[in-house]
């Protein structure tokens, strides 16, 4: 389906031009170009080891702490192409946001979690305490977390059920105001309960934050995207809505893949 | 039948070798008590007897070969065991650290095998050796640096023992950072922290236990450590007024003194009880380390 939409380019939050990846000598990403929208969440399917995850970390250029790893092409986000040289990384993670496929809550507070981003990027001086505050429980509401945890702000965050802790990771991001927020299979630690609960988060994200989020899950995938992206060996394969990918895939690859006849 | 066999063999060789193991575990308690039951012993009689213990701790005149009257003040001693000490933290857990960090943290994979051969390489070389370097090499820079008459005294021994802990330090505290889950550094880079940001904001607080642990180590290290203070502080009692007074510690003052003693006299028996002594510090120090790691530990779960 890429290629045949009208909208204006304004309306892609994330555009990504022939943009190959190396790990030392293997070659993980090649020639991946994609337009993503803003505002929808867009699901990264496709066997393992066919490069969704590499390419979502190349998104925040989170690939590059380990070493040997070389990168071409161009990826744009906000109008800016995030591999030119004079980039902060920092800048560049506050505008993208990442939650990874196990909670990773930082082993301090509750409230420093929250806050931690703003502390990193010098944004929590110039708040006052009570700014701070709000902050903190604006962001815990909008996970649904806020009555949970209200009266152990101050508890370490670690103790929490997985669950809570991943909602803690989605929460954590919204202070810096991300423009894009990338989700490496998100539930794949959690029960279905806790994987509903991460769900209805993302519906409610939709429409302010662009999301792209890797699932190992179809059905997840189904439920929670507006487009989708297959892709398979480091290549995208399809690109559409979708309804479209599922149900009228123009590729046999994708066909076979979604009718789980591989991967 | 074979099989049979063997089966009743491994039902055998299983409990040997549970008893085997559990005897090991058990023999080092054994002996951490029957050490300090040998020790203790040979001080005991003194400790219990002619030894006046206010004197023994207040006391800066250790004269145990005077005719006249022996006098058995270990004050001078303590003190030069705590300036060597001091010192030797002061310089080792801040270099210790810092090495632990850049080695886990900033260097490059190649260069850090390098490195970390090289300074275990450190840990390798015999105390002697390290006596050795601060009374030949040490001292006539330190003389020439200084200006000090003699370059063995406090700032000699303090830099040779905080060489000799750097090692430890740096091992142990890498391995408290290698500790530290991966995730924490990519949930931390990933909201925008730098390296440093990642140290000091993320790694520093998670491994703080393993960190404290790394520099009683040390401590430890450099309370015990004999041949080379005795080589490089100039073995004066007396207490410091300043880094480039000679000092002498405990452990220096028993490795010096026992081989000239008359076993079961006063002089002998009140080396053990110095050796008790040094013991106890040594027991203290552990019991301190494993109270706070116990007590961070208890509040976090709380």
């Amino acid at each position: 389906m890429t290629g045949t939409e009208t909208a204006p380019s304004d309306r892609y939050s994330i555009s990504v031009e022939d943009l190959c990846l190396w790990y030392a000598d293997f070659q993980a990403l090649k020639h991946v170009s994609v337009d993503i929208r803003e505002g929808l969440v867009t699901g990264l399917i496709g066997p393992s080891g066919c490069g969704k995850t590499t390419f979502l970390r190349s998104l925040n250029r989170l690939n590059e702490r380990y070493g040997n790893v070389k990168t071409t092409g161009t990826v744009r986000i906000l109008g800016k192409n995030i591999y030119d040289a004079d980039v902060s990384l920092g800048e560049l993670r506050k505008a993208v946001g990442m939650v990874f496929q196990r909670p990773n809550p930082l082993p301090v507070s509750i409230y420093e979690n929250i806050v931690f981003g703003l502390r990193v990027h010098a944004g929590a001086r110039a708040l006052t305490r009570r700014q701070l505050d709000e902050l903190v429980e604006l962001s815990l509401t909008e996970v649904a977390l806020w009555d949970d945890v209200k009266d152990v702000l101050h508890r370490r965050a670690t103790h929490l059920t997985l669950e809570q802790q991943q909602k803690l990771c989605i929460a954590r991001l919204l202070p810096l105001k991300p423009s894009v927020i990338l989700m490496d299979e998100p539930c794949s630690a959690l029960d279905a309960e806790g994987t509903a609960a991460i769900e209805r988060l993302m519906d409610g994200l939709r429409g302010r934050y662009t999301i792209v989020i890797v699932t190992h899950n179809m059905a997840q995938a189904r439920r929670t995207s507006d487009e989708c992206i297959f892709m398979l060996l480091g290549e995208l394969v399809e690109h559409g809505p979708t309804v479209n990918v599922f149900l009228r895939p123009t590729r046999k690859e994708t066909e076979m893949y979604v009718e789980g006849r591989y991967g | 039948m074979r099989h049979a066999a063997a089966l009743r063999l491994s039902r055998l060789a299983e409990p040997l070798v549970e008893a085997i193991i559990r005897l090991c575990g058990w023999s080092a308690i054994f002996f951490v008590f029957a050490i300090f039951f040998f020790v203790f012993r040979e001080g005991a009689p003194m400790l219990f007897g002619a030894l006046d213990l206010g004197e023994f701790f207040t006391s800066v005149n250790w004269r145990p070969d005077s005719r006249i009257q022996a006098q058995y003040g270990v004050l001078a001693l303590l003190a030069g065991t705590a300036s060597v000490t001091a010192l030797a933290m002061l310089l080792s857990v801040p270099a210790g650290l810092g090495a632990a960090i850049f080695v886990s943290e900033f260097c490059p994979p190649r260069v850090r095998e390098t490195l970390k051969i090289v300074i275990e390489l450190l840990a390798a070389i015999p105390s002697v050796v390290w006596g050795f370097i601060g009374y030949m090499v040490l001292n006539p820079v330190l003389i020439a640096v200084t200006g000090a008459p003699i370059g063995i005294n406090i700032l000699n021994g303090g830099i040779i023992l905080a060489l000799m802990s750097v090692p430890i330090i740096m091992s142990v505290g890498e391995d408290a950072l290698k500790a530290v889950p991966d995730t924490y550094r990519e949930a931390a880079i990933a909201l925008g922290a730098s390296r440093w940001q990642v140290v000091y904001k993320v790694l520093l607080p998670a491994a703080k236990n393993g960190l404290l642990a790394a520099a009683l180590l040390g401590i430890g290290r450099s309370v015990g450590e004999t041949m080379a203070v005795l080589m490089a502080t100039g073995h004066a009692v007396q207490i410091p007024h300043s880094l480039l007074d000679p000092v002498r510690t405990l452990t220096a003052t028993i490795a010096a003194e026992l081989g000239e003693t008359v076993e079961g006299g006063d002089h002998y028996r009140v080396l053990f009880v110095i050796g008790t002594l040094l013991m106890l510090m040594a027991f203290l120090v552990n019991l301190t380390a494993d109270l706070v790691v116990k007590g961070v530990r208890g509040k976090q779960n709380g």
